[in-house]
């Protein structure tokens, strides 16, 4: 068991946010999914006040050992989430964990006040890169901000707060300090770092223009920010981007996360988390012997 | 009936090249498909390192046919990284396996014709439904290196871009004719985006009922992503587990 801000965990992998739907998935796959469930914790895909649409197509470019995406963060809103999607998360079985992000502080007031009462929650995990209206930084990548921001929601919930930092900054480790001292129980990283690609006539290729990298292609900046996180603070920290192997979620570990969570494999493998979960546990064993 | 979770190693039991398609046929006995459900496909071995050192993410592919008990097969066209590792695959390969997904066809009720439009590589799940359910098959193909697909179907009627092979023109000139015969048809479509446009075209002016099977980029072909959506009259679906058929008449 491995306690992750008073969360039991079985095992130390967990899904990256907006990179497993469960409703989805058991349509697919049924009840086997339930039975075999690769992750110690369920974590929502990012869940905004209002619904969201998500962007235009095509929201998918392949590049050398990843993926760029430009989904959008669709979603129901959080009143949908809470009616549709919240009471059938709870049947997994394992502690809930709802990704949330506002493009205001008080939005993100707004989305903990609807999160507190739900008993289902364990935990809430906050999608901070999103741009502040007005300085176009993202929320997350200004450390000052980000503090402040910690300030004002951590005595509003009981709920550990894990915030989720982005990647697409100058200085990593200043920001997860700043959050630790706005008072998060955790952080997370990395989201996708900011990318782009050219389809025909040299034309943005994604509807979004822009997009996300995932997948291998950043496992090594993944290593180094969790490694500069971790020499900053405190706070448990859960590691993730481009993992697909027990060995790469152990070199996570080694740098000082306690728990990954793995994102793009899945699309690959739909139980990647278990084979990765599997292969960590050997590698421990195999250690704890030598 | 749901999929195995995970992905599977599978066996390439033959590989027979049909023109420029290519036929592989997997050892599998999971749930057999039904006519236009797919698979996310991927080479155990070298998938990665081809053209912008991809592919990196599994395929989409259609299942052609469930023959027997414990087999499927898939028709591939190389148009890209992925299509090219998977159509090197030999006899006694390994392959990744999920599926089968999606949801297909739903079959004609008693009374109506079903009448199966299919573009180039498109036919796969046509050629499962005519297996399954029957129906008339028109096909278009681009030329007569990809008319060999046709010999897939009973009865089709072919039509090429160049003319070397059946109807100089596009399959749409014989899905008219027919059209214009009359009858209680239903349309039954599969293939390049254009095909799809003016089958939903005509399913709207004839008054007739139109099930398309989509295509788009896909990441996991399990809902995961939220990557291949399509704008239908309720907002976006995700191909994958919405569809890939959908009803003409959701599309806009
Ligand atoms: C449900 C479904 C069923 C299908 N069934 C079949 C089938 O039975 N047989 C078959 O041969 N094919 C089938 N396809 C199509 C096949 O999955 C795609 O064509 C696949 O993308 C080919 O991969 P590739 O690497 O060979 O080509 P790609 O290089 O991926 O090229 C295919 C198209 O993708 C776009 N593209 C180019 N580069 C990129 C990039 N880096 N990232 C994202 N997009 C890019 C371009 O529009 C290009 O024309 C099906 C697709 C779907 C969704
Ligand atoms: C298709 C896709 C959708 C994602 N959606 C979200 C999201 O809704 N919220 C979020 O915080 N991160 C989201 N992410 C980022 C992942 O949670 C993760 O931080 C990132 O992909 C790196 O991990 P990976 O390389 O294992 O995928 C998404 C990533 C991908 C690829
Ligand atoms: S391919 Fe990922 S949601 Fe459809």
């Amino acid at each position: 068991m491995i306690d992750f801000c008073g969360i039991e965990l079985a095992h130390p992998v967990i899904n990256a946010s907006g990179c497993f739907d469960v409703l989805a998935a058991r349509a697919c796959f049924g009840e086997e999914l339930i039975e075999r469930f690769p992750f110690s914790a369920y974590v929502s895909k990012t869940v905004t006040l209002a619904p969201r649409a998500g962007n235009p197509p095509p929201r998918l470019w392949e590049s050398a050992a990843g993926m760029i995406n430009s989904i959008g963060l669709p979603n129901p809103g959080i009143e949908g989430y809470l009616d549709e999607h919240l009471g059938e998360y709870a049947k997994l079985g394992v502690p809930l964990i709802t990704n949330v992000m506002g493009s205001t502080a008080a939005e993100f007031v707004a989305l903990l006040a609807a999160l507190e009462d739900r008993s289902e929650v364990a935990a809430i995990e906050l999608n901070v890169s999103c741009p502040n209206v007005a300085t176009g930084l993202d929320i997350g990548a200004d450390p000052r901000g980000l503090r402040l921001l910690l300030e004002e929601l951590r005595p509003l919930t009981q709920k550990p707060l894990i915030v989720k930092l982005t990647p697409n900054t100058a200085d990593v480790g200043a920001c997860a300090s700043a959050a630790e001292e706005g008072g998060a129980d955790a952080v997370s990283l990395i989201n996708t770092l900011r990318a782009m690609a050219l389809g025909y006539g040299g034309k943005p290729w994604l509807g979004g223009g822009s997009g996300g990298l995932s997948g291998p292609a950043i496992r090594a900046v993944a290593l180094a920010q969790v490694a500069s996180v971790a020499e900053r603070v405190a706070i448990p920290i859960v590691g993730m981007g481009g993992v697909s192997s027990g060995a790469d979620a152990a070199a996570l570990l080694e740098v000082g996360a306690l728990l990954v969570a793995v994102g793009t494999e899945s699309f690959r493998d739909p139980a990647a988390g278990a084979r990765i979960s599997a292969e960590l546990a050997r590698l421990f064993a195999e250690n704890a012997g030598s | 009936m749901s999929a195995p979770f995970g992905r599977r190693v599978a066996v390439v039991v033959s590989r027979v090249e049909l023109g420029a398609y290519v036929v592989l046929e997997v050892a599998d006995d999971a749930t057999p498909a039904a006519p236009g459900q797919f698979y996310m496909l991927a080479a155990v071995e070298r998938w990665g390192g081809g053209e912008d050192e991809r592919p990196f993410l599994g395929r989409a592919i259609s299942a052609l046919a469930a023959r027997g008990e414990r087999r499927v097969a898939f028709l591939l066209e190389d148009v890209g990284p992925g299509t090219r590792r998977l159509c090197e695959l030999e006899a006694g390969d390994d392959m990744y396996l999920v599926g089968p997904l999606g949801r297909g066809f739903v079959p004609p009720e008693d009374g109506q014709e079903a009448l199966l439009v299919g573009g180039g590589v498109g036919i796969p799940p046509l050629a499962m439904f005519q297996e399954a359910w029957g129906g008339r098959a028109l096909l278009g193909f681009r030329d007569a290196q990809r008319a060999p697909g046709a010999s897939l179907f009973d009865n089709p009627e072919v039509a090429t871009d160049d003319g070397s092979v059946g109807h100089h023109g596009p399959v749409t000139d014989l899905l008219d004719r027919v059209l214009g015969e009359g009858g209680e048809f239903v349309l039954y479509g599969c293939g390049p985006p254009g095909l799809l446009e003016a089958l939903r075209v005509r399913a709207l002016r004839h008054g007739v009922a139109a099930q398309l099977c989509l295509e788009a980029p896909m990441a996991c072909g399990f809902g995961a992503c939220y990557g291949c959506v399509v704008e239908t009259t309720e907002g976006y679906k995700r191909i994958c587990v919405d569809g890939p058929v959908l009803d003409a008449a959701v599309l806009v």
